[in-house]
């Protein structure tokens, strides 16, 4: 019922844990629908993504879709992870069962929400000038 | 080379060989239409006479005819909620059932709610037992069946059988029971425990699949499900599934036999099963009744995971477990079972039923719990779910 991609992202995650220095996180989903997706972002001065790691409690397709998320916004820019769908991670992890769709959609929301965090967290520092706190590892 | 190990002895066990033996010559040998006059049928009906016996005697049934071949436990439940609902609907249109029965009872409390009837799903406590004050204050006039599985299929726990029956026979109610997790894990008396209809299954047992049986006492009426011949006294039409039936009669009477000495085996592996997992992994929740349960099934929550990434560790290690969890199922909630034992969404969702059967053994169980563990801290380690940050 899961591809081979699938499988061996679930066993074998690239990206994931947490990101010491992180100044963008997203967290989507919630326990009692047995998803929850947090993306950590490290993003440069130039607005690009140096890094991207996740932590994710869910099925295998959850924990897959977020790794593929990860990778698919690594060296881009914060517009060009805006435009990363659930269709793109969907395509790399190849088939997977009809109810597990909303997986890729929720990787999607989750990139969405850690670039919303980083402008936020950017937002913030501006006005005060002061430094972004870390978040946790 | 994986080592494999099958822990889902209540999704489905092997044909025992004893079993398969029973059931082998009735592929070409005897291989007559058991509803035939000629010899060949003759021989078969034989088959099917002596399985009827098997079963009738292992429960405790006054008479063999009052077992009905069925194509599973399923199709037993079906017919006996929708048949006895239907042939007593001149007398009423309420049934009484509990909020975690298995899903071929629920299923088809739904389709009469949708015929006009009306449903009363009795709620369980925390430990899954349903309560004979709730059950009295959910009769009505006009209720005309009650269903209380023996034991529940997720989580292990045995209902007061006796009891519930006696009460609905206060009342002049019939009682059906699905015993299909029940069979060869406790002793079954039908007569004694007051049982009208009973719902079993073959393949729970060391039996093939597709085969079941309903019991239902004589007197008790019914309307047929599947029409379509004489056979199984014009109740239930069909040509009889004879190899199947042979070996279910044969699981059946060997479930009854070995009973006492497989759950002692079964208790040993379950409490040093228990014991380790506690030792070894923090954070879990054992459901299910502490003493009124199986000792074949197991059921925890892991906290701060979620169960199929669970499951799909374990069976990357060649170990089979089961999950009833969101992911499972097509739906985002977790087990009906564990919401009507009020486990909380997110506990539920990290559930893994463990299901041993006559042949785990130790060295079984001491791989099971290192693999477990592992699969447990690896998915911890990823989880954005804290220990700080539960619930």
């Amino acid at each position: 019922m899961y591809s081979k991609e699938i499988i061996e992202r679930f066993k074998n995650p690239r990206n994931a844990g947490g990101l010491r220095g992180a100044n963008g996180v997203g967290k989507v989903g919630n326990a009692a629908c047995g998803d929850i997706m947090k993306v950590y972002l490290l993003v440069d001065d130039n607005g690009i993504i140096k890094d991207a790691r996740f932590k994710t409690f869910g099925c295998c397709a959850a924990i897959a879709s977020t790794d593929v998320a990860c990778d698919l916004i690594k060296g881009k820019t914060l517009d060009e992870a805006l435009k990363v769908t659930n269709k793109q991670v969907y395509d790399i992890l190849g088939e997977m069962p009809q109810h597990k769709i909303h997986c890729s959609v929720l990787a999607e929301e989750s990139i969405h929400a850690a670039v919303e965090d980083y402008y936020k967290r950017k937002d913030k520092a501006n006005k005060k000038s002061a430094k972004v706190d870390d978040d946790e590892d | 080379m994986v080592r494999k190990i099958y822990l889902d002895n209540a999704a489905t066990t092997y044909v025992s060989s004893e079993v398969l033996a029973e059931m082998l010559p009735c592929f070409n040998t005897i291989y007559g239409n058991a509803n035939s006059l000629h010899g060949y049928g003759r021989e078969a009906s034989a088959i099917v006479d002596r399985a009827r016996d098997r079963i009738a005697h292992a429960i405790g049934a006054a008479k063999s005819n009052e077992i009905y071949f069925t194509s599973g436990g399923t199709e037993a439940d079906n017919w006996a909620i929708k048949g006895i609902a239907h042939a007593y609907a001149n007398k009423g249109k309420h049934i009484i059932t509990s909020a975690f029965e298995h899903h071929a009872v629920l299923d088809a409390c739904k389709q009469l709610e949708a015929e006009g009837y009306e449903v009363t799903y009795l709620p369980v406590d925390k430990y899954g037992i349903v309560s004979i004050a709730d059950l009295i204050h959910a009769i009505r006039k006009d209720t005309t069946l009650i269903s209380i599985m023996t034991v529940n299929n997720e989580v292990g726990t045995i209902q007061n059988i006796k009891a519930i029956a006696k009460t609905a026979h206060e009342y002049g109610i019939i009682f059906h029971t699905d015993a299909v997790q029940a069979i060869g894990a406790v002793k079954i008396n039908v007569e004694d425990m007051e049982i009208d209809a009973m719902s079993m299954s073959s393949h729970k047992i060391y039996g093939p699949k597709g085969c079941g049986a309903l019991y239902l006492k004589n007197g008790v009426r019914i309307e047929n499900l599947i029409s379509g011949g004489s056979q199984e006294r014009g109740k239930r039409g069909g040509t009889t599934n004879v190899p199947a039936v042979a070996g279910f009669g044969k699981a059946v009477e060997i479930a009854n036999r070995d009973l006492v000495i497989n759950q002692q085996k079964l208790k040993a592996v379950r409490q040093y099963f228990l014991d380790k997992v506690t030792e070894r992994i923090s954070y879990i929740h054992v459901n299910g009744h502490p003493q009124q349960k199986v000792n074949s099934i197991v059921n925890i929550s892991f906290e701060m995971v979620e169960g199929e990434s669970i499951l799909m560790l374990l069976d990357l290690a060649g170990i089979a477990v089961s999950t009833a969890s969101a992911c499972t199922s097509n739906s985002l909630q977790p087990s009906h079972v564990l919401r009507a034992m009020k486990v909380p969404d997110e506990i539920a969702q990290g559930s893994i039923r463990f299901s041993f059967g006559k042949n785990t053994t130790r060295s079984d169980i001491d791989y099971v719990v290192d693999e477990l563990e592992k699969a447990i801290n690896q998915l911890r380690s990823i989880s954005p779910i804290t220990k700080a940050g539960r619930r």
